[in-house]
C-alpha cells in the first residue's frame, strides 16, 4: 500500500528546501560572485587574472602535491598497520583498533598544534638545540616545508585507511591464506598474491577517499604556517577573509570545488562497483 | 597467525608498535604535556603546573566552550533532523527523485570545508537571509557540514532494514505515520545516536567553514585556540586542546555506553554497524 505520488514528494520537500538554501544557493553565489567587477575593472576580469596568476599555478601544484604524497604515505603505512591488526595479532591490539577509531574523530590541527611546537623552526627541539650549540638556525627545519604539512597529514589520515581495509581483511576468507600457507608459500608472497588482491577494491576506495579529504585540508596547513605550503583552501581563505578579494576568492573556490568533485565523482564510481559485486 | 618466526613477529610489532607510538599517540601526549608545562625550553618541559588549564577554565575561553557547545548541538540536532529525515522521504520518494535526492545529500562531503564557509558568508550577507554578524550563520555552517555524514549513517541502516515488520504492520491496517513512529524509527535509533555523537564531536572541532563565516561575538574554541597560537601562546592553546579532546571523548565514550548497553541499541537490530563509511567525509 503506497501513498499517492504527490504526497510522497511532498514528504521529500522540507528536508530538500533545506538543503537547497543551506548548500545549493551558497554554491550559486560563489560562481555567481566570481564574475563580480573587481574594484573598477570589468565583470568577470577575476577569470583571466586569476587562472593566469603563477601564484596560483603554485598553490595548485602544492595541494596536488600533498594530496598525492599524503595519499602514498597513509596507504604504505595503514595497510602495514592493518595486516598487523588482522594477520599479526598481539594482546592489547584491539584498543589500538579503537585508538585509531578515536584519531578520526579529533579535530585535525590537534597534530600540527602537537608536532609543530616540538619540532618547528622554532620549537621546543630547537630551541633547546640552538640553547646548547649557539647555533643561529636548529637542525629540523623541515615542519615548514612540505614534508611537514605531509607527515601531519599522514598521521591524521591513516585511520581512514586502516579502519575499511581492516573491515575487508576480516571478510577474506582465512582458507585461501591458510592453503597457502600450508603449502609453504612465504608470508610475503601470501600477502602479495592472497590477501591483497582480495582486498583491492576497499584500499582503492579508502585511497580515493584519503586523497580527496587530502586536497580538501584546511585545518592542518593553518596550523602548520608554513610559508612555502600555500594551498587552495588556504588561499580560499587568505583571499576572502584577510585581503577581502570576494571574486577572487570565488574563482579559486570553483577552481577546487571542480577538482575535488572530479575526484568525487571517481570515488562514487568506485564504490558503487564494489558494492556491485 | 602469519608470521611464525618469533624473531620476525617481535621486529613487526616494534616497527608496528613505533610508528602508531610516534604518529598517532604522541600528538596526544604532546598536547597534554604542553598543557600542563610550566615552561619548555630545553628537552622535557620544566614542572608541572595547572596554570594553562585554569587559564582555559577563565572567562575568555570558557565563553568559547559555552559557544562551541551550543553550535554543536543545535546544528547536530539539526543535521540530524534533516538527514533522517531525507533518508526516510528518500526512500518512499518515487524512483526518478530517489537518485539524485540521494546524489544531492552526500554532495557536502565532496565540497572543501572553506567552499562551503565562503557560499554561506557571500549568501547570508545580503537580503532576503541576512545572517551575516549572528551566531546563525555558525550554526548554518556547520550543520551543512555534517548534513552528508548523517544522512548517509541513517541510509545506510535504512538499507539494511528488515522491512517485513513494516509490511506485516501495515498489512494489519497501521497508518504510515505509526509505523515510522512504532517500527521504523526505533529500529533506526541505535544509527540515529551514533549519527549524533559523531556529529557533535565533528561540530566541536570543526574549522575550516567555522573561520571563514564566525562573527567577533560567536568564537569556537577552535577558532579561540588557533588565535591563541597565534599571538604565540601555544601552552594556552594546548590546554584548550586538551579540553577539547576530553570533551569529545566523553562524548565518544557515551555514544559507546548508549551502542554496547542495555536498552533500545540491542532492540532494534543493531547487529548492522551501519554507517561507518560516512564518518570521514565530514570532517
Amino acid at each position: 500500500m503506497r501513498a499517492p505520488t504527490l504526497r510522497r514528494v511532498g514528504w521529500a520537500a522540507p528536508p530538500l528546501a533545506a538543503l537547497l538554501i543551506l548548500l545549493v544557493y551558497p554554491m550559486l553565489q560563489v560562481v555567481a560572485t566570481s564574475f563580480d567587477a573587481v574594484g573598477s575593472g570589468a565583470p568577470g576580469q577575476a577569470w583571466p587574472t586569476v587562472l593566469g596568476d603563477p601564484a596560483v599555478h603554485r598553490a595548485l601544484l602544492t595541494t596536488l602535491q600533498v594530496a598525492a604524497m599524503t595519499t602514498l604515505g597513509c596507504l604504505v603505512l595503514g595497510v602495514f598497520l592493518a595486516l598487523v591488526l588482522a594477520y599479526v595479532p598481539f594482546p592489547g591490539a584491539g584498543a589500538v583498533t579503537r585508538l585509531v577509531e578515536a584519531v578520526i574523530s579529533f579535530p585535525s590541527f590537534l597534530i600540527p598544534l602537537a608536532f609543530g611546537t616540538l619540532f618547528g623552526p622554532v620549537g621546543i627541539v630547537n630551541t633547546a638545540i640552538t640553547g646548547t650549540t649557539g647555533a643561529a638556525e636548529g637542525p629540523l627545519q623541515f615542519m615548514g616545508s612540505v614534508h611537514g604539512v605531509v607527515l601531519a597529514e599522514v598521521a591524521y589520515f591513516t585511520p581512514f585507511i586502516v579502519r575499511p581495509v581492516l573491515a575487508a581483511f576480516q571478510r577474506l576468507p582465512p582458507d585461501q591464506i591458510n592453503a597457502a600457507s600450508s603449502l609453504g608459500a612465504h608470508p610475503g608472497r601470501i600477502v602479495g598474491q592472497v590477501i591483497l588482491p582480495g582486498a583491492y577494491p576497499a584500499i582503492a576506495g579508502a585511497g580515493v577517499l584519503v586523497f580527496m579529504l587530502a586536497l580538501n585540508e584546511f585545518g592542518i596547513i593553518l596550523f602548520t604556517g608554513a610559508q612555502d605550503v600555500v594551498t587552495l583552501p588556504l588561499m580560499v581563505y587568505t583571499r576572502a577573509i584577510v585581503t577581502f578579494d570576494l571574486p577572487g576568492a570565488s574563482v579559486i573556490a570553483c577552481l577546487q570545488a571542480a577538482v575535488s568533485l572530479l575526484v568525487y565523482f571517481a570515488y562514487s564510481r568506485l564504490f558503487v562497483r564494489r558494492s556491485g559485486r | 597467525m602469519l608470521i611464525r618466526n618469533a624473531a620476525a613477529r617481535g621486529a613487526i610489532w616494534a616497527v608496528f608498535g613505533l610508528l602508531v607510538l610516534g604518529l598517532m599517540a604522541s600528538p596526544v601526549l604532546i598536547t597534554l604535556m604542553l598543557a600542563l608545562a610550566r615552561q619548555w625550553t630545553s628537552f622535557l618541559p620544566s614542572g608541572v603546573t595547572g596554570e594553562h588549564l585554569g587559564e582555559a577554565l577563565s572567562a575568555d575561553s570558557l565563553a568559547s566552550f559555552s559557544v562551541s557547545v551550543q553550535t554543536a548541538v543545535i546544528s547536530s540536532a539539526l543535521a540530524v533532523l534533516l538527514g533522517t529525515w531525507a533518508a526516510l522521504a528518500g526512500r518512499s520518494a518515487p524512483a526518478w527523485l530517489r537518485q539524485p535526492m540521494s546524489a544531492l545529500f552526500h554532495l557536502p562531503s565532496a565540497i572543501p570545508s572553506v567552499v562551503i564557509g565562503l557560499g554561506v558568508l557571500i549568501a547570508f550577507s545580503t537580503p532576503p537571509l541576512l545572517l551575516n554578524g549572528t551566531p546563525a550563520i555558525v550554526v548554518a555552517v556547520q550543520t551543512v557540514m555534517v548534513l552528508a555524514f548523517t544522512y548517509s549513517n541513517v541510509h545506510a541502516a535504512l538499507e539494511g532494514l528488515d522491512r517485513q515488520q513494516a509490511l506485516v504492520a501495515s498489512s494489519l491496517g497501521a497508518s504510515p505515520a505509526r509505523i515510522l513512529l512504532t517500527v521504523t524509527l526505533p529500529q533506526l535509533l541505535p544509527s540515529i545516536g551514533a549519527a549524533a555523537g559523531l556529529s557533535l564531536a565533528l561540530c566541536m572541532g570543526e574549522l575550516g567553514a567555522t573561520m571563514m563565516v564566525y562573527p567577533a561575538s560567536w568564537r569556537t574554541v577552535p577558532v579561540s585556540i588557533f588565535t591563541a597560537l597565534d599571538r604565540g601562546e601555544v601552552f594556552l592553546a594546548a590546554a584548550m586542546t586538551l579540553l577539547l579532546l576530553l570533551i569529545t571523548l566523553v562524548i565518544l565514550a557515551l555514544l559507546a555506553l548508549v551502542r554496547t548497553g542495555r536498552g533500545p541499541a540491542r532492540r532494534g537490530g543493531g547487529r548492522r554497524r551501519a554507517g561507518k563509511e560516512g564518518v570521514g567525509l565530514a570532517a
